[in-house]
């Protein structure tokens, strides 16, 4: 009897949602390759590849620009699955979307960024970010770099220690402070490009590799940044409230979503050992089952508070007053904490149920790679800053 | 009490430019005030004027500027006396 083409028969429809786009593209395309991103320590591009085919690296943009209109609920429900099947595409996937939900919220008035808009439309532009420098490491709020302009012309050059994906990204969201006199903290958000069309625009230099524990595919090397252009690449908003309102709560709630994604799937490996298990001494139930109940449970905690957050986020998210207080600060910072916590217990847990199947990387039940890139959940944006950060806010926030 | 303000905003915000010279509505923030310098300099418009900044009160917004301080520390100080009166 043959078997029926699973791949072929799912191929997503036209009608397809962007969900199920990218269900597809995860289970077909992503999956496969996951294993060779991780060794190799490439991008994965047959995974953007098919993204870009599916439309969904423009996912955010409204329709209005041609876009297909998703939410942040819809994108974290699209990284959670990317992340069951490749964490690296997921993370990158990721990063690339809080760089578009940025324009969109803060350049739909400025006539360059809605015209970009199209752009990441019709071309499926992959977007990175530049947001950490060299010399104030990982606090983000601040510049050393400036923008100098002259004449409508911006000149920019950033030491950053990581830009991931740099490379292969058309283009470069860099913050630096707004002139060459503004106080570090007085940041703005600039668009250095190299897509074909504007070739020569920004050079980067190699300055430090990426030959990391986990999320190799990212390929989060350093670079010496180097872009000119014109003054309107400069986002209209301020960093600081771009990033209050929108940088922020889309980064920690999409990673959350991808973190989920490799809990999710470790838990799957670990149910399929134990129900394996149970059918190789049927009648009897296996020594890890009373582990699993427990790792179930802790996966429960950890998607209900990605999706309470996905909804207070979406419930102000026109409140502008409401996203930069304290209190909403606190609540995002706890949930890239907590989740990237959970992640690892998780896995871990996932890892002890497995055992030495899970330790290996050749096997069914191998869980080797959710470990390392779950790691890279609290070292990559340090949970000892965020924590930092959270103990000087509930100084002043007395209750909850 | 603009005077207050400016010169505890002078000792806690740790802006890089001179604030004589900065104007009442003049954001602190693009001063060079970080959110860590603002948390230090909530706590001491709290010392100074023996209030607490409720929750709605903990945002961007309050603390913008000199100017938007002193409003938030109006209102905090006419709904004391109005409980105190009471």
């Amino acid at each position: 009897m043959a078997l029926p083409n699973i791949a072929a028969q799912s191929t997503p429809k036209e009608t397809a949602t962007p969900l199920e786009r990218a269900t597809w593209i995860a289970r077909n395309v992503a999956a496969p390759a996951a294993s060779s991103v991780d060794r190799e320590a490439r991008f994965p591009a047959e995974s953007f590849a098919a993204l870009r085919d599916a439309g969904l690296l423009s996912a955010l943009v409204p329709r209005r620009f041609g876009g297909l209109g998703c939410s942040i609920t819809d994108i974290a429900a699209i990284c959670d699955v990317l992340g069951q099947h490749c964490a690296n595409t997921a993370m990158v996937y990721a990063m690339h979307q809080i760089q578009v939900a940025s324009i969109v919220r803060h350049g739909q008035h400025a006539p360059y960024f809605r015209e970009l808009m199209h752009e990441l439309v019709t071309r499926q532009l992959l977007l990175a970010s530049a947001t950490t420098e060299v010399s104030v490491g990982g606090d983000v709020r601040s510049s050393v770099c400036a923008v100098e302009a002259h004449d409508g012309e911006l000149r920019l050059r950033k030491q950053a220690p990581v830009i991931s994906y740099g490379e292969q990204a058309d283009a470069i969201l860099v913050t630096a402070r707004r002139t060459p006199e503004s106080a570090a903290s007085d940041q703005v958000l600039v668009l250095a490009r190299k897509d074909s069309e504007h070739a020569g625009e920004t050079t980067l230099e190699r300055t430090g590799g990426w030959d990391a524990l986990g999320f190799r595919g990212t390929c989060s090397c350093g670079y010496v940044l180097e872009t000119r252009g014109s003054a309107a690449q400069i986002l209209p908003d301020g960093y600081d409230d771009i990033s209050s309102r929108t940088m922020l709560p889309f980064s920690h709630i999409l990673w959350s979503s991808l973190w989920l994604g490799i809990a999710t799937d470790a838990v799957n490996r670990a149910r399929a050992f134990i129900r394996d298990a149970a059918r190789k001494k049927p009648g009897t139930t296996p020594p890890g089952a009373m582990r699993l109940a427990e790792v179930v449970g802790q996966l429960q905690t950890m998607r209900a508070q990605v999706q309470s957050a996905i909804r207070d986020y979406e419930a102000s998210y026109d409140d502008a007053d409401a996203l930069t207080s304290i209190g909403f600060a606190l609540r995002m910072n706890n949930l890239k904490v907590q989740s990237s916590t959970l992640v690892v217990q998780i896995v871990q847990q996932a890892l002890a149920i497995c055992g030495i199947a899970g330790y290996k990387a050749d096997t069914k039940y191998s869980v080797e790679r959710h470990l390392r890139d779950a790691y890279g959940a609290g070292i990559m944006i340090s949970n000892e800053r965020v924590l930092g950060a959270s103990a000087s806010m509930l100084l002043v926030l007395r209750d909850d | 009490m603009i005077q207050d303000i400016r010169s505890i905003v002078h000792e806690h915000a740790r802006l890089n430019v001179d604030i004589a010279k900065l104007a009442d509505d003049a954001s602190l923030y693009q001063a060079g005030m970080t959110s860590h310098a603002s948390v230090n300099l909530m706590l001491a418009l709290e010392d100074a004027f023996d209030v607490e900044f409720p929750e709605r009160l903990l945002r961007r917004r309050t603390f913008e500027s000199i100017a938007s301080i002193a409003a938030a520390l109006d209102e905090l100080l006419a709904s004391d006396r109005g409980a105190s009166a009471a």
